[in-house]
Parts: C-alpha cells; structure tokens; sequence
C-alpha cells in the first residue's frame, strides 16, 4: 500500500485548563489514502471541526502526530509549513472569508499573491479556475454583491487556483439552500472523482455523508466504528 | 509574498477605511509641518549668519593675538621684558595688550598647517567722497578674506595694483550717486591723515556694493592694494618702531577639518598666541538660534509622537477588524514576516502620505510667507529669508516622520502576524 497522503496517530487537542479544561480530541488516528473522498461526520461539540484543522495544519495537536506524504508535521520548518499550506492544501469554508469590497478575481487569486506568482499569471489562472466553476462573467464584480452559492464557489475557486492535492471543505452547505447546496456538491465530487482531489469534509448532514467514499464519525473526541446516530 | 505586492496591499489597504486613514494622516500633517517649518526656520537663518560671517572675514583665518596673563588676579605684577611691547587696546581705559612684531610673525607663520600670515593693521581714514559732493565719515574692515554680500558689482580683486573698495549700501545715496549701479566703477576720494597731521587724499575705484549688513558694522572692504597705499599715507613721519608693532595677525589656513583647527590652536597656544576662527567669535549666535529651533522642533516632535499614537489606535483597529482575513492568509500559506510586513508598511505608508503632503504645505506656505516678510516688516535685513527649504532637511523631515509611524505600527503588525490561523478564522 502507498503512504497515505495524510495520516493521524492518537491525536489529543485540549482547550483551556483548570475547570475549563475541555477535551476537544482524545486520541484519533486515521489513515486518508491518494484520491480519496472522506466525510467526517459529527454533531457540533463532537470534535469534528477540530480534527480537520490539525489535519490541515492549521493548528497544533496537544499530542499525537499528523503526518503528510509520511513526513512528520511537528518536524517541518515555518518556511516549508507555509508552502505546504500554500500548493498542497486548498480550503472552502462555511462562512466563506470572502473579502467582500475586492473584486471575485482579485479573491480568487489570494493564494496566487501570497505564493509570489506574477500578476499576469494571477490573472491567467485566476481566470481558468474561475472559467472551470461557470463564474467567469462576475471575475470583475464585487464578491459582496453575490448570492450565496456563487459565493460558495468562487470559495472553491480560491480553494482550486493552487491546484491543491488536497481540499478541505467545513460545512461547505451549510450555509445554503438545498438547490444550491446540491450544485455545490456535485462540484466537489467532480473534482474528485475526475481531478483525482483528496476530498476532506466535515458536516453534520447526514445525506451529504453519504456520497463519500468513507465516513468517520466522531462522539465526544473520539472516532467511533458504527454510526450510532444515524442507526438509533 | 514578494515586496512589491505588500507594498501594493499594504497602500491598497490603507485606503479601505478612507476617514480613519484620513484622521490619522491629518494628526501626521500636523507634525510634519510644523517639523518642516521649524526646520525651515534653522535653514533660513543659518544661510542668513552664514553669509553675514563671510562678511565679516573669511573662515579660513585665525586672528591671533599675544596670550596676555596680567590680567589674571593675584598674579601680580609682571616683570618687566626688553622684548615685550604694548599697545593700547580697547576695553577699560587705560589697559594695554602685547604687541606683536615681526619675530613674532615668524614664529607663527611656522606652525604647522598656517599657510600665510598678515598683521592686522588698523585704518583710520577720515573721510570719503565722489566728486565735489559731500564728504562722510569711513571706517574700514581690518579682517582680511571677507566676502561681502554684493547688491550690486563684483568682488575686490587682492592681486591687482589698483585701489578697490566694496561701499556698504548706506553711502550711495549720501554720496550723490543716484543708485547702486551708477556707483560701481565710479573713483572715489578717502582723505587720511599721517602721524605728522598732513591730510593725504587718495583716489579708489569703487567695484560693488554691500548689501546692509547685520554683522558688518557698516564698514568698507578694501583690497590689497588700496590698503597698503593708505597704510603707507597713515604711517608717513610715525616712528619706525611703531611700523612693526600691531596687535593683531591673521594667520590663514588651508579649508581644514575641526580637529586640524583644533591642532593648530593648540600648536599657536603652545607658542603663547591666542587664535580665534570666525565661527569662536560669532559662533555663539548660531549657537543661541540653533537652541532655538531645537526647543521648537522639540515640539514638533512631540506633536508627531502624538500622532503615532494615532497610528497606533488605527492600525490595531484594523488588525481587529481584518482578523478573519489575516487568519486566511495564514491558513493559505503567509508568513508571519509578510503579514508583520503587510501591516507596518500600511503604517509607513500612512506616515509618508502625512508628511509629504504636510511637508509640501509648509513648504508652500513657508515660501510665500517668507517672501511677504522679506518684502516687507524684514526688508532692512536684506537677504534675509526666514525660511528657507534644503531638499536634504525636508527628505530627512520625511524620513524621520516614516521612522516614527514605523515604530507606531510595529505592535499592531506584531499582533497581526503572531496570530494563529484557527484563531483568527473562529474570531467572530
């Protein structure tokens, strides 16, 4: 077997202390092989959205280790942990971060900036990705000025502009209308399925759980076999 | 992200709050003008005493005199020395100081580095006139090597045969002459009366014409020529001895460095000679105006740390209001040396835009007001501008501005950049 693109051992996250003290994770370990899709399914508090970030390196782990492409992320220097963010990794959030007063080009681009790129590859590439998701005729509007689902994929756009191996998508309809949270979806298991992208999402919608090709579902900071709440 | 993109973002960003921007940049104005006008002012009036002193004489001389000890108290009485003369001075009456004579000129024009030395010979000329108006009094500049403030003509001439003088611009009407210009080129008659009482006319062409001056004390410029003739009148049946005795030499120098002039003070000094440049006689104007505008950019300076504090206030409301964008940025791969950079540019960056335009304000508004005065409450003072702008000033005016806005923005850039991803993307 191939190493897995990212793998996690007895991952532990704790926030505050004293009486405080809450235990997001308590030891999870998982292995996410090349291509595949993976839903992480949890209720809110479960441990879900905290599990994502440390596999995408945002965050630290309290213990355990995450590693990618088998490389320890502990031993990974700033420098190389900002490339990695940068060219491996592409995120879609709920709440979209768009920046409402900028153009959707000059949004899309963001990561293209901060990895150096000049500004008429930016544009270029910018251009394509934003050809490829059907948003082509708004690249000059404001990103204020959006409907919600056009937002959401000019956020998978921004997520796509790197050619990242990896997405991470948190909740990425949860903010939508059925209709549009649909359209969404089948974006992202095109990129999937036919851009052979690592597909890492977090939800509580049981429905959209279904369509991955695994599903982990995680109680109280813990990664349990079975789905209970969908069985009881 | 490279340099040019955050020095774009960061001007970009500045302008997304456009009144708070504003605000801040209107409390640099403040300072950077009043930075600007201070320093304007210690600009204007430097140049103004910097030309007065080279009227007076040049700043490549000293004037030496003998160190005199009796004055000292409880030295006593000094003993008395064949070698030794005095000469009355001015001061208390009655005091004397030691003489100098022409060993004496020996010895100090072989201390290292004086090129040539001059006695000082006092002038008393009676009178001056042009043609058969009236006569008025002149007294005439002792210092060799001043340059004069011209109004009108050219400089004196050291090494030709004929008698020049430079007349300050007071007597050119008393003369009869209808204005500066009719006057250059014209000869003039100095009478001056020898040891014997015979009264000696003698004829010099007049080649300009000093502006009024605040240091000059109304004298006239004579060239090399004209003073040794009227030396040679003045001295006609005087002594022989008292041909070689003055009180006063100027030694000159080569364009030298403070601490060679340091050395050769000491070297004259060593040999018993008290030397004094230009700037140790009237150098203690400069310093009181120079205590001046300090106290006065002092202020300034306090008004734009005042406003760095503004700087401060802004930018930390910025880092507070973008924390979900700096947070993306982070999460998609930028480094805390390029966020820290994004916002302490943006702070630069407000702090150029303040001073540069509070800097030209003062610059036009100091230029024209200077010219207001110096056309009217200052024209006695002519060549006087009270303000005057060095480029290198205001850049470092700007600079300085800049350095204090970058300083200011260094904490909330710090916060910025010490930001963790996750925290800043939950941040609501």
């Amino acid at each position: 077997m191939s190493v897995p693109i990212l793998a996690a051992q007895d991952l532990s996250k704790t926030y505050g202390r004293g009486p405080d003290r809450f235990d997001a994770l308590k030891g999870v370990s998982l292995e996410i092989g090349r291509g595949d899709s993976v839903a992480i399914v949890g209720k809110s508090g479960s441990g879900k959205s905290t599990l994502m970030h440390l596999l995408a390196l945002l965050d630290s782990p309290g213990g355990g280790q995450v590693r990618v492409d088998g490389t320890d992320a502990k031993t990974l220097s700033g420098r190389r942990l900002n490339t990695l963010r940068n060219t491996m990794f592409g995120f879609v959030f709920q709440q979209f971060f768009l920046n409402s007063a900028s153009s959707v080009l000059e949004n899309v681009v963001l990561p293209l900036k901060i990895a150096g790129v000049s500004a008429r590859e930016r544009r270029a590439r910018g251009m394509a990705v934003l050809e490829q998701l059907e948003l082509a005729d708004k690249a000059r509007n404001k990103a204020g000025n959006l409907s919600g689902g056009q937002k959401q994929r000019v956020v998978i756009a921004r997520a796509l502009v790197n050619n990242p191996q990896v997405l991470f998508a948190d909740e990425p309809t949860g903010n939508l209308d059925t209709a549009t949270g649909r359209i969404v979806e089948d974006i992202l298991f095109d990129l999937n399925i036919n851009h052979g992208i690592t597909l890492i999402t977090v939800t509580h919608d049981h429905d959209l759980a279904a369509r991955f090709n695994r599903r982990l579902y995680i109680r109280d900071g813990l990664l349990i076999t079975t789905d209970e709440e969908h069985a009881a | 992200m490279k340099p040019l993109e955050i020095l774009k973002t960061a001007m970009a960003n500045s302008f997304r709050s456009k009144l708070r921007t504003f605000l801040t940049i209107l409390a640099i104005f403040v300072g950077a003008f009043t930075l600007t006008i201070t320093n304007g002012l210690g600009t204007g009036i430097s140049n103004y005493i910097d030309g007065q002193i080279a009227a007076v004489g040049s700043s490549n001389s000293f004037t030496v005199g003998k160190t005199d000890t009796s004055g000292n108290p409880a030295s006593g009485p000094k003993k008395y020395d064949a070698s030794t003369r005095v000469l009355a001075a001015g001061g208390r009456p009655g005091s004397t100081q030691p003489a100098l004579g022409q060993t004496d000129l020996d010895t100090i024009g072989a201390v290292p580095g004086i090129t040539g030395v001059t006695p000082v010979t006092r002038l008393n000329p009676d009178y001056i006139q042009w043609n058969d108006h009236d006569k008025y009094q002149l007294s005439v500049s002792p210092l060799a090597g001043a340059q004069p403030q011209l109004a009108a003509g050219t400089a004196l001439d050291d090494s030709t045969t004929e008698p020049q003088l430079i007349l300050p611009s007071s007597y050119v009407a008393p003369l009869g002459f209808a204005d500066n210009n009719q006057a250059v080129g014209q000869d003039a008659t100095i009478g001056i009366t020898d040891a014997t009482g015979t009264l000696h006319p003698l004829t010099a062409r007049i080649t300009g014409i000093e502006q009024s001056a605040l240091l000059g004390g109304g004298g006239a410029f004579i060239n090399k020529a004209l003073s040794t003739a009227l030396a040679d009148a003045q001295g006609t049946g005087a002594p022989a001895a008292s041909k070689t005795a003055w009180a006063n030499v100027t030694a000159t120098f080569a364009p030298s460095s403070a601490a060679q002039i340091t050395e050769m003070k000491a070297g004259l000094a060593a040999a018993g000679y008290t030397a004094q440049t230009l700037d140790d006689r009237i150098g203690t104007v400069k310093t009181v105006i120079n205590g001046i505008i300090g106290v006065l950019d002092a202020f300034a300076v306090i008004a734009l740390i005042a406003a760095g504090f503004g700087i401060v206030n802004t930018l930390l409301m910025s880092v507070q209001e973008r924390t979900r964008e700096i947070g993306l940025m982070k999460a998609m791969g930028m480094g805390s040396g390029s966020v820290f950079a994004l916002f302490s540019t943006e702070a630069a960056f407000i702090g150029f835009l303040g001073s540069a335009v509070g800097s030209a304000a003062a610059i036009g508004l100091g230029t024209a007001v200077s010219g207001a005065l110096a056309r009217g409450p200052l024209s006695d003072l002519e060549g006087l501008h009270i303000l005057a702008f060095a480029p290198g000033s205001v850049a470092g005016v700007i600079l300085l501005v800049m350095a204090i806005a970058f300083i200011a923005g260094t904490l909330p850039a710090w916060r910025a950049a010490r930001q963790n991803p996750i925290d800043a993307l939950r941040y609501e």
